[in-house]
């Protein structure tokens, strides 16, 4: 029987395995399906991680790197190239590995930190043939990485997304030909520091309202058709620009992972596609965790390891403390301008100081304020210069305030005349 | 020199070398692809049809009865995923109702088992998700759904286990009678044969305009196709059609034997064998589909494609002696899958007639066995790992497909090519991330088990290519 | 007269930076980027990431960095040298790759243990 199982041994996994034994249990174990920790760190070679945690600038392999180091100086056990098939509502976690074969263990708590995965072109319906050349951003990411192939000469990327910026300048620096970067809304989903250091800096397009309105090619991509759009994202004839490639890469957007997670019953937000989470993280089966881009898709790393750690923590006081006293809960609701949430309900009994939240606007905005109100009653205001739905926010909310809040926390965002 | 060439590797030509296999006999298969199944038999409705579609006493009406049933003995024979679901065909209006009796008349004419006319309550009751304008509904309890690559690759494979040889990547170029039979010239040399069967599908009418005077017109029709994740694969119990029209049996909606929801498809005319999926198409199938069940969730999309049916100018199959030892197996739009073991069947018939001797094979075997590591039970799973580790790496994270089950593919009697081609066989690559994950890996396997460059091997056909260079060194020149 | 997105924070500031008039910024709504606008336009550099060949160990590749910024106009000139690179294992992260790169000073070093 372990004290914690982590299912995933990425960045969520890593951090919430050694802020559980930092908080005191001694019987982890991490299961990992790759052959090393790291998760999709390992193929982010470029830099910009830890920021915030660090206070410094690492590549993705350094920022795995470090808590790989913190983890070899705890007792938790890894195992790799180990594949989670199914967790039950016991706690118990059947897994297969070529080297440590079909076993089944029991847990007082998990941690699920699988991750999420690319949308692909099927879950966006792009017409056209099917021609080999159509790869998401993250597979020619690994590609090119971590096995040492280009997957192609002549590139145009749809999405914008942070994962599809870094790609274009990838393929370019090791000799691709970067033709667009096409992205259907009006503003890109991706970081201003992408935009400038991985298309401007190499004077690749970017074209707002536009997307991919067919694929051409028998084999392999031969050529992509862009159109712009109208503002019900509808394709607007006689737009089209036809590009000679051979590539297409796919930044369209990233689905946490949670096939065990519904396999387990485990309820699901359909606004974040994760498990519905109280504010330590533990989902609807007590005393099973979930925590980073398996909760819900987070563009910085940090912001990762850091909700991941107060997963660990929690988990560890579940298994140390037992089950939380049934308390007063309060449930989160989306207002205006805002897409989600996390966590969606909040018990302010086990909130100690406050309660980090985290949340996505559904447009971009000026200058606003963040408003979060109980029934008729303002609990806390938050002033921002600026919000896109790119950019997660984050907001503490302090337990006093919490205390005086019942049954409904409503966030809503109302854009304030900037002076 | 073959006594007899199959043209066409296909369900068809599968089935027909399948059964050729159980004779004393030289076979052969060309195949103009990197694999086997690698025209229409991949991009269809995947569905074993009743039979009570086709006209009485049409080639169509007797080989898609008898084929369907040969289907169920075959698929467990052969260890081809196959689910009996049974069909309905929904009626809207009075009109429909009409064309529903007149279905149940045809069928039973044709000899369909179990036909049952249903009230529009009834057919809810046994699929809650289909739309309250149902007013009546034709239900077929022998339909069936498969997974038609691995049917026509089982077929295959036995066909070569019992000793037919199989050339792929080698395309007829021409034809020319001889004293004893037919000389094939091929894009790999030249082959003799004393029979030639023609199963080319869309390459029918050109193979038969080699060896023949013109007979008849292929005029390909594109239907485009949704696949739905798992989380909709239980929408519906049955294959769900609309009244068929002139045009084919309209857009249906099924569950797939992997566990999808399959949605399709429509009907275009198109030339050649155009595959690609159109805006204007998808939504008409997507829009159809929602007035029998209105609550599919098209968001759930993992995947469209389209496949190209061979219909010709004839209403009919046509299965025939073109010219002296050469017959044609042409026009086999649907129900063609459903009838394909009884197409085989039929053509080593007439090839009897036409004097090919038929000596049955003592030790012809036709049994095959894989292994699906995910329906296994725990303790299975345990013990299969334990003898063979391979068993125990996941290589496709979405559909459960372990590194044991490629090698399998890999050393199989028809070993894969391509990424698509371990597809086929070990279902990597199926899921819902559709080989994100797992096709790098796949890759590497394939380079390292056939001892190829991970650049030379291709997505799915030839010149379907993957990568274009190494890094470091191997610059792009663009 | 040039115009670029500020990157120091999320906000995007779109900066005009006057070349004629000593580099001078508007559009900045902070100190730090009227400081990065004239950054960009008089000294720009950028940290510059990629891989190179490495024998022996799990992967074919070995991610490496500067361990600093570099002018920006030396970035293709930077990759370049990537190319006739191979590393055997064991590599340490922080383990020099190719020293000195171009005369910067900074190095190309190892961005992972192998």
């Amino acid at each position: 029987m372990y004290d914690l199982i982590v299912i995933g041994g990425g960045p969520a996994g890593l951090a919430g395995a050694c802020a559980a034994w930092e908080a005191g249990l001694r019987r982890i174990l991490i299961v990992e399906r790759d052959r090393e920790l790291g998760g999709i760190l390992n193929q982010c070679i470029h830099n910009g991680f830890g920021l915030h945690y660090f206070k410094e600038e690492l590549t993705g392999p350094e920022y795995a790197g470090r808590f790989i180091e913190m983890l070899r100086d705890t007792g938790v056990e890894v195992r790799l190239d180990t594949m989670v098939l199914e967790v039950t509502d016991q706690r118990k976690v059947h897994m297969v590995g070529k080297d440590t074969g079909y076993r089944v263990e029991e847990a007082k708590s998990i941690l699920l930190a699988m991750g999420c995965r690319e949308r692909t072109r099927g879950a966006i319906a792009i017409p056209g043939t099917r021609p080999a050349g159509i790869f998401t951003a993250g597979a020619a990411q690994r590609y090119v990485n971590m096995e040492g192939w280009l997957p192609g000469k002549r590139v145009v990327i749809l999405g914008s997304g942070d994962i599809g910026l870094i790609m274009a300048r990838r393929m370019t620096l090791e000799g691709a030909k970067v033709l667009a970067c096409v992205e259907v809304m009006p503003y890109s989903g991706g970081l201003n520091r992408n935009i400038v250091q991985c298309l401007h800096d190499y004077d690749i397009p970017l074209y707002l309202s536009h997307t991919v309105t067919d694929i051409r090619g028998v084999n392999r991509v031969e050529q992509v058709v862009v159109s712009q759009v109208d503002d019900r994202r509808q394709p607007i004839p006689g737009t089209e620009m036809v590009f000679d490639c051979d590539t297409l890469l796919l930044s369209v957007g990233l689905i946490p992972e949670n096939e065990l997670t519904r396999q387990a019953g485990i309820a699901i937000d359909p606004r974040t596609n994760g498990a519905v989470v109280w504010e330590n993280m533990e989902t609807s089966l007590p005393g099973v965790f979930a925590s980073g881009n398996v909760a819900h898709v987070h563009d910085l790393v940090d912001f990762v390891t850091a909700e991941s750690q107060r997963a660990g923590t929690a988990a560890a006081r579940y298994v140390l403390e037992g089950e939380a006293a049934e308390g007063d809960a309060l449930e989160i609701v989306n207002g205006d301008g805002v897409s989600y949430t996390v966590p969606q309900h909040v018990r302010p009994g086990r909130v100690e100081k406050a309660c980090d939240l985290f949340f996505r606007v559904n447009r971009v905005c000026g200058p606003s304020r963040i408003k979060v109100t109980s029934g008729d009653k303002q609990i806390a205001a938050f002033s921002r210069d600026y919000l896109a739905p790119g950019e997660m926010e984050h907001i503490l909310l302090p337990r006093k305030l919490l205390d005086g809040a019942s049954e409904t926390l409503c966030v809503s965002i109302e854009e304030v005349e900037s002076e | 020199m073959y006594d007899v060439l199959i043209i066409g590797c296909g369900i068809v030509g599968a089935a027909t070398a399948f059964e050729l296999s159980k004779y004393q006999l030289k076979v052969g298969i060309v195949e103009r692809e990197n694999d086997v199944a690698n025209g229409t038999t991949k991009a269809n409705s995947a569905i074993i049809h009743a039979g009570y579609d086709p006209m009485p006493g049409s080639l169509m009406a007797r080989l898609n009865v008898r084929g369907s049933a040969l289907a169920r003995e075959l698929c467990a024979q052969l260890d081809v995923p196959y689910l009996p679901c049974g069909s309905l065909v929904l009626g809207f209006s009075t009109e429909d109702e009409v064309l529903l009796k007149e279905l149940f008349r045809r069928g039973t004419q044709n000899g369909v088992p179990g036909l049952a006319l249903l009230t529009g309550d009834e057919a809810r009751a046994l699929e809650p998700n289909l739309s309250p304008a149902v007013t009546a509904a034709l239900h077929a309890p022998s339909a069936a759904i498969c997974s038609p690559w691995e049917y026509c690759l089982a077929l295959a494979e036995t066909a070569v286990r019992n000793g037919a040889q199989l050339h792929l990547e080698t395309a007829v170029t021409g034809l020319t009678p001889t004293a004893d039979g037919w000389r094939v010239e091929t894009s790999r040399g030249v082959l003799d044969a004393r029979y030639v069967v023609n199963a080319a599908g869309l390459d029918a009418q050109a193979v038969h305009e080699m060896a023949a005077p013109s007979s008849f017109t292929i005029h390909p029709s594109r239907g485009e196709y949704f696949l739905l994740d798992k989380s909709e694969g239980d929408r519906v119990g049955r294959v769900i059609f609309q009244c068929p029209s002139r045009v084919g049996k309209g857009v249906l909606v099924a569950p797939t034997v992997h566990g999808n929801l399959i949605v399709g498809p429509n009907a275009e005319p198109v030339e050649g064998d155009d595959t690609a999926t159109t805006a204007g198409g998808l939504a008409y199938v997507r829009q159809t589909a929602l007035r029998s069940v209105p609550s599919v969730e098209f968001r759930a999309s993992i995947r469209n494609f389209a496949g190209v049916r061979a219909s010709t100018d004839r209403e009919d199959f046509i299965i025939e002696e073109a010219a002296p030892h050469f017959l044609d197996l042409a026009g086999i739009c649907s129900p063609g899958l459903s009838a394909a073991p009884a197409i085989g069947e039929y053509a080593v018939e007439l090839l009897g007639q036409a004097g090919l001797a038929l000596e049955r094979k003592a030790d012809f075997t036709a049994s095959r066995k894989r292994v699906r590591f995910r329906e296994l039970p725990p303790e299975e799973k345990a013990r299969l790992v334990a003898e063979q580790p391979a068993y125990g790496r996941v290589i496709c994270r979405c559909e459960t497909v372990t590194e044991g089950e490629i090698l399998d593919a890999l050393s199989g009697p028809i070993p894969p090519r391509s990424v698509d081609g371990v597809k086929r066989r070990a279902g990597a690559g199926l899921g819902r991330c559709q080989g994100g994950f797992c096709g790098p890996r796949v890759l590497e396997l394939l380079a390292r088990e056939q001892g190829r460059s991970p650049g030379d091997i291709p997505q799915d056909k030839a010149g379907s290519w993957l990568l274009a260079c190494e890094t470091k060194g191997g610059h792009a020149d663009v | 007269m040039k115009e670029l997105i500020c990157i120091v924070c999320p906000k995007g500031c779109r900066l005009k930076v006057d070349e004629e008039r000593d580099y001078a910024v508007t559009g900045n709504s902070c100190p730090r980027g009227a400081e990065y606008g004239r950054a960009e336009l008089t000294h720009p550099t950028r940290v510059l990431t990629s891989t190179v060949r490495c024998v022996g160990g799990a992967h074919p590749r070995c991610p490496v960095k500067t361990n600093g910024p570099i002018p920006k106009g030396d970035i293709f000139p930077a990759m370049a040298l990537l190319d006739g690179v191979t590393l055997t294992v064991p590599v340490r992260t922080g383990q020099v790759v190719v020293k000195n790169v171009l005369g910067t000073g900074v190095d190309f070093v190892a961005a992972r243990d192998l």
